[in-house]
């Protein structure tokens, strides 16, 4: 079977974390050239409540375009890790953010918990983009789409007059990820 | 619209609005419903972009009202909702039926009934796509799997709804409506675009409900110097209403028999492997993309399933389903509502076969491996 990575965004509505899932699946499908499909799951408020986004990237044809055995969970807030982190598979990456969880799953994953919202509000002076911050992380650490599709991506979909604001949300989380990596190399490849 | 093919990452939803102007058309009046605003929101800028008209209606009501008017006046009309605004449309539903005014309405399902689950997807509404309205009537329902196919069918929708003077429902679901995924756009110089029959009579001898040979009368626009009746009443070959019973009976007949003899081009699916099959897996919509990948896991694993996909809900592919199913013992029919479609195949096969429903009613999708599990479990 062809390369299929399953990844899911999950945490409250308002996170943002639609916006995440189509730049990720923008940046695999158009800018890298793969297969991708991103659907949601989010309940009738307008902010707070449950949501969850979800990205498949492969190679081949995506028949079945949700996730059934995640490679990557996202999780910002500690419902969305408690509820989620069981479709993990062994070995898959959990990314939390430090304050909002903190009490964290006794299983093989590779977590990986940073300061996500922290350096969204502190460095950078947005709380809203704590799921940019987000993926600069997952991109460092998964390496699942480049770098450079992603940067283009970010550019085509968030809106205008933020991209410069965006772009650096993306640098911070991959410094933040590049920092995490130094002292967890043996974690994760 | 680029002149060459553009390809782009687009939501289900701006895929049917792109494709309802690339197949036409001109004119929109909704009302916004989860899980379809999108397709409102992206014809608001879009249509105003090539002329056409957009209009926010008070509700459901008045906009599908709209949206028979429009094309009387002779636009290609389109409106999009969900159940709930689909129950209010069916009234004016009905009068574009009976009135035989081409139309087409995006239905995106949602769970229900009522309000239900307003943002999760559901196929509930495949029954009331046929019998919502009341009385015996024909309709065309399509059903899209794919973002690239919303685009598509939508053109082709606005295609027969114009060719055959009927209303026609794009009955798609939250999965695929709000699925984002790669889609190729081709130059609008590559669609095959219909228009409907005008009148080749003059306005005096102008019969808007002539018995033709095809069933299919030629249908004048308001404002072009033809002037005739248009009533949800029975009527004769004028359009002015009537009692008489003959003349109902040659009218009626017409009407529910009018895609008879264009059943060919009416009706699309899709086959795999049906002709070494041992058994059927038969769907649409969004579940049609887990029972494709089903297809290929159970084969991997010994079972030489076969698979249908309807793209034409109704008429129902009626013909090809009876053939289909002489060549099995078992049919597997996932379907995200209780059974509605397998309720048709039912009646279409002999008892022994054995029918295998995998039904879901609360919103989540249908894992490929459900379905292998019910092919697994009849082998």
């Amino acid at each position: 079977m062809s390369l299929r990575q399953e990844i899911r965004l999950s945490g409250s509505g308002g996170q943002g974390l639609i916006l995440v899932g189509k730049v990720l699946a923008e940046a695999a499908a158009i800018y890298d050239g793969l297969n991708a499909t991103q659907s949601q799951s989010y309940g009738p408020e307008a902010r707070g409540g449950a949501s969850r986004s979800e990205v498949i990237i492969s190679d081949g044809d995506i028949e079945y375009p949700k996730a059934e055995n995640l490679d990557i969970l996202l999780a910002l807030t500690q419902e969305a890790c408690d509820k989620y982190h069981k479709d993990l598979k062994e070995g898959g990456i959990l990314i939390v953010d430090e304050k909002m969880v903190k009490s964290l799953p006794d299983e093989n994953y590779k977590i990986v918990q940073l300061p996500i919202i922290k350096s969204a509000t502190e460095r950078l002076g947005k709380f809203i983009v704590a799921n940019i911050v987000s993926l600069g992380i997952i991109v460092k650490i998964s390496e699942i789409v480049s770098e450079e599709a992603v940067r283009h991506a970010i550019k085509a979909r968030v809106p205008k007059g933020t991209e410069e604001l965006n772009l650096k949300a993306f640098e911070e989380g991959m410094a933040l990820a590049k920092e995490w990596m130094k002292t967890h190399s043996t974690l994760v490849k | 619209m680029s002149d060459k093919n553009t390809t782009r990452l687009m939501q289900g939803n701006v895929a049917i609005a792109h494709g309802a102007v690339a197949g036409g058309c001109r004119f929109f009046a909704g009302y916004p419903i989860t899980p379809s605003s999108e397709v409102a929101e992206t014809l608001s800028e879009t249509l105003p972009e090539v002329g056409g008209t957009f209009i926010q209606m008070e509700d459901e009501i008045a906009s599908m009202g709209a949206v028979v008017g429009a094309s009387i006046a002779g636009k290609k009309a389109m409106t999009a909702t969900s159940g709930p605004g689909f129950s209010l449309k069916q009234e004016n539903l009905g009068m574009a039926i009976m009135a035989e005014v081409p139309s087409v309405i995006v239905d995106v399902q949602r769970g229900g009934p009522s309000t239900g689950l307003p943002t999760k997807g559901s196929q509930g509404d495949v029954m009331q796509a046929r019998w919502g309205t009341h009385g015996d009537h024909p309709i065309i329902a399509v059903a899209p799997n794919s973002v690239e196919e919303c685009y598509y069918m939508t053109v082709r929708a606005f295609n027969l709804a114009e060719k055959y003077r009927t209303p026609v429902v794009i009955l798609t679901d939250e999965i695929i409506a709000h699925l984002t995924e790669k889609i190729t756009i081709r130059p609008n110089s590559e669609l095959e675009i219909m228009d409907r029959d005008k009148p080749e009579d003059s306005p005096e001898d102008y019969l808007p409900y002539k018995m033709t040979d095809s069933g299919i009368p030629p249908m004048a626009n308001f404002g072009e110097g033809y002037r005739y009746h248009i009533t949800g009443l029975v009527h004769d070959e004028t359009g002015f209403p009537t009692n008489d019973s003959e003349e109902a009976t040659r009218q009626l007949m017409r009407l529910n028999t009018k895609f008879d003899k264009h059943l060919d081009e009416i009706l699309d699916y899709e086959e795999f492997n049906t002709d070494d099959m041992e058994i059927l897996i038969l769907a649409y919509g969004a579940p049609s993309r887990s029972a494709k990948r089903a297809m290929q896991v159970s084969r991997e694993q010994g079972v030489k399933s076969g698979f249908i996909r309807l793209k034409t809900i109704w008429p129902f592919a009626t013909q090809k389903i009876k053939e289909l199913s002489h060549k099995v013992d078992t049919i597997v029919i996932p379907e995200m509502n209780l059974g509605q479609i397998a309720g048709e195949v039912e009646r279409l096969t002999p008892d022994s076969t054995s029918i295998v429903k995998v039904n879901h009613v609360n919103g989540e999708a249908i894992k490929p491996k459900e379905i292998v599990n019910a092919i697994m479990n009849k082998d």
